[in-house]
């Protein structure tokens, strides 16, 4: 059974084609993990998915329903985003901030207030993301890695069946890239979720996602299992550089490592 | 830290306010030029005007015919001004955003002179005219401000710069097609006043500053969200457009009544929204009808001062609240 369906999707922008032809499938308890250089389309196509971007072809199937026939919000009851902040120019606390992925659930999306419910979700998944400790503070007085983590909570707290994150490990250091995409990966082994996420981070994504996609000029050019997308052809075709493709010492996994020109022996 | 805003904390908040706007209506009617008897006058305002109370028939007349409107007037302009500030702050994410200093108070300027110019017999052509004009001017602020980021500082004020700078000549303009003999009140009220108290559009402004500080409140949370990010607020279920629209034309409508009834008051959208902020927090919920409650005492307080520091002459309202306004903004600008 699918979550999230994309069919030959097309989505041109400034007279530009974005995306061309495209396909994928969220499944439950699946990461995906959309690779490629820079422009490849990759934040565009997830865009198109929660809406944001409207595709010029194609159709996309929320359970199996056409998504342009779905209201705002029945959407993000259904699709968190996790994407690149912007900036915050007004004092919001953390837990504020947090309980605005409630939103889409509140009966009034005017004036109403949060339930008790709300609440418990809020102080569960801010526990979930170590965040605690940082509940009351002002989400402007955060690390960005501290930011990036109440920015993953507030997505946990849509409950939201389907993760699309767009490189949520990018301002992140090494032991907080690897606690937040487990956190990604215990969502969809405990609540039958799918992810999708977009980063520049092959090794990350080998390690955690299920699925790869790698995408050049708006193409989806490689698509399977790590083992099967990280060959060294491949990889060297989509990414103009020679690569050294090896088993990760612990998980078995590829490891991509890039081989410079310059590196080399002369 | 900042607790976290709840209907109660909302509710007790407000019936504060709403008592302490009261009491400015109660208190500064009894103070002016002329001065009148405290114990009548109160009994008089009590009986909401049945009773004389033992005043003279040219006392009761100052109380209601000059000075309880003119205060009632200055409560609606002082409550729509604090309500567009911050209703334009969370659409332009940006605590900078007045509409004084984006120039659509100058867009419904030019539109109640336009009226007073060409339909000039004909009052209800104002507060409509006003409107054009400030829903004309904030699509065009809206328009030059944003940038891919949303509107940076620098950005927003300068587009409030063009536009300010365009509609003043376009004032200008307008007032060379005026009589000599007019002229003179008219840049008294372009700086803001509350003298020229039009009976007919008292009401006007009274039910306009109320709606729309409902309208607003009714918005509140998409606010929250749309304060954050347009992004943010969409991916997170905020029917974006939607909002925007009512925001556009809600503030347009509360600048558009205000100007029409008092000219370009300023700073007023930019000190009562910060205040609420600084005070209750950012939450909408609570900062919008707290600002709209407050900006009614505001300019309340700020005209009783301006008809009465240099009595019996009078200032307008305005350079009261830009005098305290501007080093505000000065130093928000700052730290921005």
């Amino acid at each position: 059974m699918a979550l999230l369906e994309a069919h030959d999707l097309s989505i041109a922008y400034d007279h530009r084609v974005a995306v061309a032809d495209l396909s994928l499938t969220l499944k439950p308890a699946e990461i995906t993990a959309i690779i490629g250089p820079n422009g490849a389309g990759k934040s565009t196509l997830l865009k198109s998915l929660n809406g944001q971007v409207r595709p010029s072809s194609g159709t996309i199937l929320l359970d199996r329903q056409p998504l342009e026939k779905l209201n705002r919000r029945s959407i993000s009851r259904r699709i968190a985003v996790v994407a690149q902040e912007a900036e915050l120019r007004f004092p919001v606390t953390v837990l504020e901030f947090v309980l605005g992925g409630r939103f889409a659930w509140a009966t009034n999306s005017g004036w109403g207030w949060e339930t008790e419910q709300d609440l418990n979700i809020a102080d569960a998944v801010i526990r979930e993301t170590q965040m605690t400790e940082l509940s009351g503070r002002l989400m402007n007085e955060l690390s960005g890695g501290e930011r990036q983590r109440a920015l993953m909570a507030r997505a946990l707290a849509t409950e939201a069946p389907i993760l699309l994150l767009d490189e949520p490990t990018a301002n992140l250091d090494l032991s907080h890239q690897a606690t937040l995409l487990a956190l990604v990966r215990n969502r969809c082994d405990r609540n039958e979720a799918a992810a999708l996420v977009v980063t520049h981070d092959i090794n990350l994504a080998a390690q955690f996602a299920d699925h790869l996609l790698l995408m050049k000029e708006g193409r989806a050019v490689y698509s399977g299992t790590p083992e099967q997308v990280l060959q060294p052809q491949v990889l060297q075709d989509v990414f103009e550089v020679t690569v050294l493709v090896d088993a990760h010492p612990v998980t078995g996994g590829p490891r991509v490592t890039p081989v410079h020109d310059t590196y080399r022996h002369p | 830290m900042m607790n976290r805003v709840t209907l109660r904390k909302t509710i007790i908040s407000c019936a504060l306010l709403a008592a302490a706007l009261l009491l400015a209506i109660v208190s500064m009617s009894l103070i002016g030029s002329e001065p009148l008897p405290v114990r009548a006058s109160l009994c008089a305002i009590a009986s909401l005007g049945s009773t004389s109370c033992g005043l003279t028939r040219d006392q009761f007349d100052i109380l209601f015919q000059i000075r309880v409107p003119r205060i009632l007037l200055a409560a609606a302009v002082g409550g729509s001004l604090a309500t567009a500030g911050a209703g334009y702050q969370a659409l332009l994410r940006n605590p900078l955003a007045e509409p004084y200093l984006l120039g659509i108070s100058n867009g419904a300027a030019v539109g109640t002179m336009t009226a007073l110019v060409f339909f000039g017999a004909n009052e209800w052509t104002r507060p409509v005219l006003a409107f054009t004009g400030a829903l004309l001017a904030t699509l065009a602020v809206y328009r030059l401000a944003r940038g891919r980021a949303g509107s940076t500082p620098e950005r927003l004020i300068l587009a409030g710069v063009i536009v300010t700078t365009f509609l003043s000549s376009v004032i200008v303009f307008v007032t060379t097609l005026m009589d000599a003999t007019r002229i003179r009140s008219f840049t008294f009220w372009l700086l803001g006043d509350l003298s020229g108290t039009s009976g007919a559009l008292l009401p006007v402004a009274i039910t306009v500053a109320i709606a729309g500080a409902l309208i607003l409140t009714l918005n509140a949370r998409s606010l929250n969200l749309l304060m954050l990010g347009e992004r943010d607020a969409f991916d997170l279920g905020v029917e974006v457009g939607r909002v925007r629209v009512v925001v556009f034309l809600v503030a347009s409508l509360l600048v558009g009544s205000s100007v029409a009834a008092s000219g370009s008051v300023g700073y007023v959208g930019l000190v009562v929204p910060h205040l609420a902020r600084l005070s209750l927090g950012s939450d909408n919920r609570i900062s919008i009808p707290a600002a709209a409650l407050g900006g009614a005492v505001f300019v309340i307080v700020a005209d009783t001062l301006a008809r009465t520091i240099i009595a019996p002459r009078e200032l307008p309202v305005g350079a009261i609240t830009a005098l305290i306004g501007a080093p505000l903004f000065i130093y928000l600008l700052k730290r921005a």
